[in-house]
């Protein structure tokens, strides 16, 4: 489990966080959401600890974030995966490299092992028959189930995904999000998603944070979603027709 | 004030690079592949540009060398000092500046655009040390890159001197020879090393520290070439107040 405490995060002076509290469950998909601009991306940046938070607190189970050494902090890096919302695959390594790559700088397993570790998470993935492809050779979705597979190589506790459907069709993205599910369900990883997709939100947001001005604006279950009344979260999730045509289906029903 | 806080990154950049080393059966592997791409990617131009840089230099002095009383073994001479003591380190240093610095900001730049710079952070790995130090040590071996310019240089205006008939072979042969001063190679070795390490870190903050996108990696290689070029410039003039007066 994650628990945030009054994260606030400040760039020169301007306010872009303001006092978030939570906590994001293990083995469930917790998704933040948000318009662009919302902050979304700067407090999963904070949690990772690639920006540093101006004020309060992260716990990684019982452990704080603020309190721990820089050594301590690296040692729980190796707890983390993170898919980017880029992919973020180093370009002259192939996919097979790119998933072995965890293992191979943090760890002292040997090759057959890496080899054995790595081959799993492709079959995991569906990657098969892509392994000597540079991620230039790869579509969209290829990219992001290889960086699905790099950030579960090395069985972390804790997943991170920013934004992981962005820039792919409808259906590829229906399927990375199934993916992440079913990974946090399989691993009892605790996965926090950063998301402006509705699908997303709709189908595997079992928890949903919703950003508002960098300042928590509701929080959630994707059926939740359906009978809030909050004003931000309706003129967000329900700006289109069809949502807001299948939320009168829903409550319907 | 600007440049004060770009002084002062660099040199905490620098004591990162030292910092947490990587595993060293994959900096091995860095190492060597930045030798490749570095080092040896660089000996074609180089050895283009001093060949005829060399011969350049020699048919202007002869050109100059109006006066029968002077020798004409003075041709090989001023070929040699000139190549030996400035164009091999600092012109091929500047060159290098925009071929090797741009190379090194440009990839890193877009490493850091593309989140793959995050990426490695989020793994706990020290990024400094996994892709800076790799670059650094493998132009280390860049005094090589500096004698085969030096030798090409002098080849080229060999060349140049006896087929364009401005002197005799025994008169060049014998004009690199007089007045030989063997500090004058070590003061060119020790402005090599400096510039080599220049080489590698300006261009190296230039595009770690580098914001925006691909627009910005552009204008991050330029500014790179400019300030790596201005560095070398500089250390070039405090290295011979130093070493030579």
């Amino acid at each position: 489990m994650i628990k945030i405490e009054n994260i606030s995060k400040y760039f020169n002076g301007t306010k872009v966080l303001e006092d978030i509290s939570t906590h994001f469950e293990r083995g469930k998909t917790n998704l933040i959401i948000g318009q662009s601009g919302s902050g979304k991306t700067v407090l999963l940046k904070c949690i990772l600890g690639l920006f540093e938070a101006s004020k309060g607190e992260i716990f990684f189970e019982k452990r704080s974030f603020n309190e721990m050494s820089l050594r301590q902090r690296s040692i729980l890096r190796q707890e983390i995966g993170m898919v980017f919302q880029g992919s973020a695959l180093f370009d002259s390594m192939t996919v097979e490299e790119n998933i072995m790559f965890p293992m191979k700088m943090l760890t002292k397993k040997s090759n057959d092992e890496i080899i054995t570790r790595s081959n799993e998470v492709i079959k995991r993935v569906n990657l098969i028959n892509s392994n000597k492809k540079f991620p230039s050779e790869i579509s969209g979705g290829m990219k992001k189930r290889v960086a699905i597979a790099r950030a579960i190589v090395m069985n972390p506790k804790y997943l991170f995904c920013d934004e992981p459907n962005s820039g792919l069709d409808p259906k590829t993205a229906i399927l990375i999000d199934n993916l992440i599910q079913e990974i946090t369900k399989e691993y009892k990883i605790t996965t926090l998603i950063n998301t402006h997709d509705m699908n997303s939100v709709m189908e595997i947001g079992e928890k949903i944070i919703f950003l508002e001005n960098g300042k928590k604006g509701w929080e959630g279950t994707n059926k939740e979603v359906f009978k809030t009344e909050n004003k931000g979260v309706e003129n967000f999730v329900y700006s289109s027709e069809l949502f807001k045509k299948v939320r009168k289906v829903y409550l319907k029903s | 004030m600007k440049i004060l806080y770009h002084i002062g990154g660099y040199f905490i950049m620098l004591q990162k690079v030292f910092g947490k080393f990587t595993k060293w059966n994959v900096l091995r592997n860095l190492i060597l592949r930045e030798i490749d791409v570095l080092i040896i990617g660089s000996l074609g131009i180089v050895s283009f540009i001093s060949f005829f840089v060399g011969g350049v230099v020699s048919i202007q002095t002869a050109l100059n060398l109006e006066n029968p009383l002077l020798p004409k073994n003075l041709i090989g001479f001023t070929t040699r000092q000139s190549v030996i003591l400035e164009f091999a380190p600092t012109f091929i240093s500047v060159i290098m500046a925009g071929k090797v610095g741009s190379f090194i900001t440009s990839s890193l730049g877009t490493m850091k655009v593309t989140e793959q710079i995050d990426a490695l952070e989020v793994m706990g790995i020290n990024t400094y040390n996994y892709l800076i130090f790799p670059k650094i040590i493998a132009l280390l071996f860049y005094p090589f890159v500096i004698t085969v310019s030096m030798f090409l240089g002098i080849i080229g205006g060999y060349v140049a001197s006896i087929y364009g008939g401005f002197c005799t072979s025994a008169d060049f042969i014998e004009g690199i020879q007089i007045d030989f001063t063997p500090f004058h190679v070590s003061y060119a070795f020790i402005k090599t090393f400096l510039f080599a390490f220049i080489l590698a870190s300006v261009p190296s903050y230039h595009g770690y520290f580098l914001k925006g996108g691909a627009l910005e990696v552009g204008k991050a290689s330029t500014t790179s070439f400019v300030w790596t070029s201005v560095v070398i410039i500089i250390t070039n003039y405090v290295v011979t107040q130093l070493l030579l007066t």
